[in-house]
């Protein structure tokens, strides 16, 4: 599968300066693209063109030639967020929080160190790097062709930043998948990455 | 931290007793209705005695079982009152957040109206409108109290509906329902709750308010307004207990449903939750 | 000469509801001891979340109320009563803030960074931000610039003690290098600056010496040329940190750090310690080994004493 940026704009306000001005990105499977830049590009407001999260002023995001917005439920393309604490409900377990993805394998709990004591815990009390493992593994459903990383790793510990990449490594591998990794560590993306692009 | 209870089971304790207490009334009130019409010229104008501690009036009526037959009506309709705009509330402020750019802007404009005129005044227009009495109060004190309690709801929802958690649940390929369910209700409900429940006190001092300026609920019925508003002619002639315990019933009444609401706030609130 | 701060025995525990009405303790630190000298960068590196914040909450004696300090902190000479932190701070003993969060959002730039006016001007001008800086709202800032408002806020008063608190995430290599560049002039001018971040790459290119954070204790204190080679540092932990460096390998240990309310008797390190005895289970003391420190029965540098 390809996916496809052509010619991305996107500002927050009409009259607005563009945070993202006619961007090109093409992303096959298999494939591990780093994606650098100094510190306000939009390298993550880019993410979430991709993803589907918001709509580009100009240019459209395509998934196999056919605009991400026309694929419905269970979106092709996930994204994994720097912050892990936004994006896990504090409300509810983090048992409940994975299933919304998929029947997580046992496999990919393991692989990522996920405890079972976790999955009955709430968000508060779980560090960002014990969050992050739950994230990675909520979007790793089996429809998940392409992977985003935004800066997956950058307030975890290096321990935890080792874990989770060598077992994503693996599962791209595994079932084919293409990864778009946002990183402002150069041996990080040297470590992980087929080819770069600076944004 | 010594203490031999924590902060929540204490608040739970006092809320629990709150409850109680207010449901005492109510059902007590709802006993002596019948005990509250009685009159008897033989023990007319009694100061509070141990047979009648709460003494009795101009027409030997027991005021003990007045005050508490019209607490409990004030209660009643402050419950039902307070769950009428409650449920507005909701229904506006989910509207608002959830239907568009053009519907928010006339609901929060009529939120906007409808809190710029006076409570009392709004209160007294609707129930006169809605023929006084009682269906006139209870229009009258539900229809103009959701508006902040709506205003709180939408903004709760506008921020949910961009929060990433959500945002992410969608692209997970949950449907509105599903996402609505787990996510929007969990965290509405306990302001909705506390808004609720914050509700009865204005709702109970506006119907007596009203009621006591006349255009609330009918002379005939012992309601707490109607009681006061009698007493005043009596006051001067020295007769004080005739508005002294309704009134201080009825503050106390108020004052344990500002607390249930206040404690309930407390533990729910993120900023106080573990103290 | 006596050290500007030292922290001894440090131990910050909170108070929390679980679900329903239990109360229970979270001792998010258990045992960090510190010290820092004049014109010396010293960093504490431990993951995110793992309660290293709270160390610049208690120095400057604003934590919240649900937690309880324990344990000495002496700032030059003298014990760091909350009182005397209180007048401390802001002048003496400043923070530099994780985001701009703690900028007064409606206020401009220029009167929060100081009240005299050609010293706001000298400051900015220091860390390149011109004139213009000052006309501007905090949420009119740029990452990189934010961060050197809050610099430049923070030094304002001329301090002796400088605590940066995660002051670089978000920021790209060469604006996060510049940041931290700042705080290397300020060590070399004399103050003292404590470092905290979770990101070991960064803190060793300023830092005269680390102290690892792991599971609410300091495992290991080392000055940073130890970093240079794996043989020169001595606790497991710390050797599994380099080893996972990207450019050291990127090989992870398994296991994750025990949450504060579920640690296990004696070293919280053992059950993913190669070296782990039935000993490791007691008591293990911080001790001094080869111009540093360590927590550990058998580290793996020099000889056990």
């Amino acid at each position: 599968m390809i996916l496809e940026a052509r010619d991305l704009t996107f500002r927050y306000h009409p009259k607005g300066p563009a945070v993202i001005g006619r961007v090109d990105l093409t992303l096959k499977s298999g494939e591990r693209l780093g994606l650098t830049g100094p510190s306000g590009r939009g390298k993550t407001t880019l993410c979430r063109l991709l993803a589907g999260y918001d709509r580009p002023d100009a240019g459209e995001v395509l998934l196999d030639g056919r605009p991400l917005s026309t694929y419905r439920g269970y979106c092709p393309v996930q994204m994994v967020w720097q912050h892990p604490e936004l994006v896990v409900d504090p409300l509810r377990t983090l048992g409940a929080t994975l299933a919304e993805g998929w029947a997580v394998e046992e496999r990919v709990l393991a692989g990522l160190h996920i405890e079972p004591g976790w999955l009955t815990r709430y968000p508060s009390e779980l560090s960002g790097g014990e969050l992050q493992r739950f994230c990675v593994a909520r979007a790793l459903g089996p429809a998940t062709r392409f992977l985003l990383c935004d800066e997956l790793s950058a307030m975890l510990d290096l321990i935890t930043q080792a874990q989770i990449w060598s077992f994503l490594l693996e599962e791209a591998e595994r079932r084919d998948l293409g990864l778009l990794i946002v990183s402002h560590s150069s041996p990080l993306l040297e470590r992980l990455c087929t080819r770069t692009q600076a944004l | 931290m010594d203490r031999l209870l924590n902060q929540r089971q204490r608040a739970l304790l006092l809320s629990a007793f709150a409850a109680l207490a207010l449901l005492a009334v109510t059902v007590a009130g709802f006993l002596l209705s019948d005990a509250a019409m009685v009159t008897d010229f033989s023990r007319k104008n009694l100061a509070p005695c141990l047979a009648y501690p709460f003494g009795t009036d101009w027409m030997g009526r027991d005021m003990l079982a007045r005050t508490l037959t019209g607490l409990s009506l004030s209660i009643r309709i402050g419950v039902l009152t307070a769950a009428v705009s409650a449920v507005v509330a909701l229904a506006v402020g989910t509207a608002a957040a959830t239907l568009g750019r053009r519907v928010d802007a006339v609901l929060s404009w009529c939120i906007d109206l409808v809190m710029g005129i006076p409570h009392i005044l709004l209160v007294i227009l609707i129930s006169l409108a809605f023929g006084k009495g009682f269906v006139g109060v209870v229009a009258g004190v539900a229809l103009s109290h959701w508006t902040s309690l709506a205003r709180l709801l939408r903004g709760e929802v506008l921020q949910l509906r961009s929060a990433p958690y959500v945002l992410t649940a969608e692209k997970l390929g949950r449907t509105r329902l599903q996402v609505a369910r787990d996510h929007l209700l969990p965290h509405l409900l306990p302001q909705f709750l506390t808004g609720l429940i914050l509700l009865f006190p204005h709702a109970i001092l506006h119907e007596a308010s009203v009621t006591f300026l006349g255009f609330g609920l009918s002379s005939e019925q012992p309601a707490i307004g109607v009681i006061l508003s009698e007493s005043m002619s009596y006051l001067t002639t020295g007769k004080w207990w005739l508005a002294f315990f309704p009134g201080l019933m009825l503050v106390a009444t108020v004052a344990l449903f500002a607390l249930l609401g206040d404690r309930l706030r407390r533990i729910l609130d993120p900023a106080t939750i573990h103290q | 000469m006596t050290p500007l701060l030292s922290v001894e025995h440090l131990s910050i525990s909170f108070t929390q509801y679980d679900r329903g009405t239990r109360r229970r303790i979270l001792p998010a630190i258990r045992d960090l001891d510190l010290t820092i000298d004049r014109g010396q960068v010293a960093a504490v590196v431990g993951s995110s979340g793992s309660g290293k914040s709270l160390l610049a909450h208690g120095i400057l004696g604003i934590l919240p109320y649900n937690a309880h300090m324990e344990g000495t902190i002496t700032y030059d000479g003298a014990p760091l009563t909350p009182k005397r932190a209180a007048a401390l701070r802001g002048r003496e003993i400043v923070l530099v803030p994780q985001s701009v969060g703690y900028l007064d959002p409606l206020m401009k730039v220029g009167p929060q960074v100081g009240r005299d006016k050609t010293a706001v001007r000298a400051v900015l001008d220091r860390y390149g931000l011109g004139p213009e800086t000052e006309g501007l709202y905090p949420f009119q800032l740029s990452g990189g610039m934010a961060r050197r408002v809050l610099i430049s806020t923070a030094v304002a008063a001329s301090p002796a003690l400088v605590i940066a608190d995660e002051p670089t995430p978000g920021l790209d290599a060469r604006a996060a290098g510049r940041i931290l560049g700042h705080f290397r002039e300020l060590a070399d001018a004399g103050t003292g600056v404590l470092l905290i971040t979770h990101d070991l790459e960064l803190a060793l290119t300023i830092a005269d010496k680390v102290a690892v954070f792991y599971a609410g204790e300091t495992v290991e204190e080392a000055p940073a040329g130890d970093f240079d080679r794996l043989e020169d540092l001595r606790h497991p932990y710390t050797r599994a940190l380099w080893q996972a460096l990207p450019q050291h390998g990127f090989r992870p240990i398994p296991g994750t750090q025990p949450y504060p309310g579920a640690l296990p008797e004696g070293c919280p390190f053992a059950p993913r310690c190669p070296k782990c005895t039935s000993e490791c289970g007691g008591d293990v003391p911080y001790r001094p080994l080869d111009g540093g420190f360590v927590r550990c029965l058998h580290p793996e540098r020099g000889n056990a004493s």
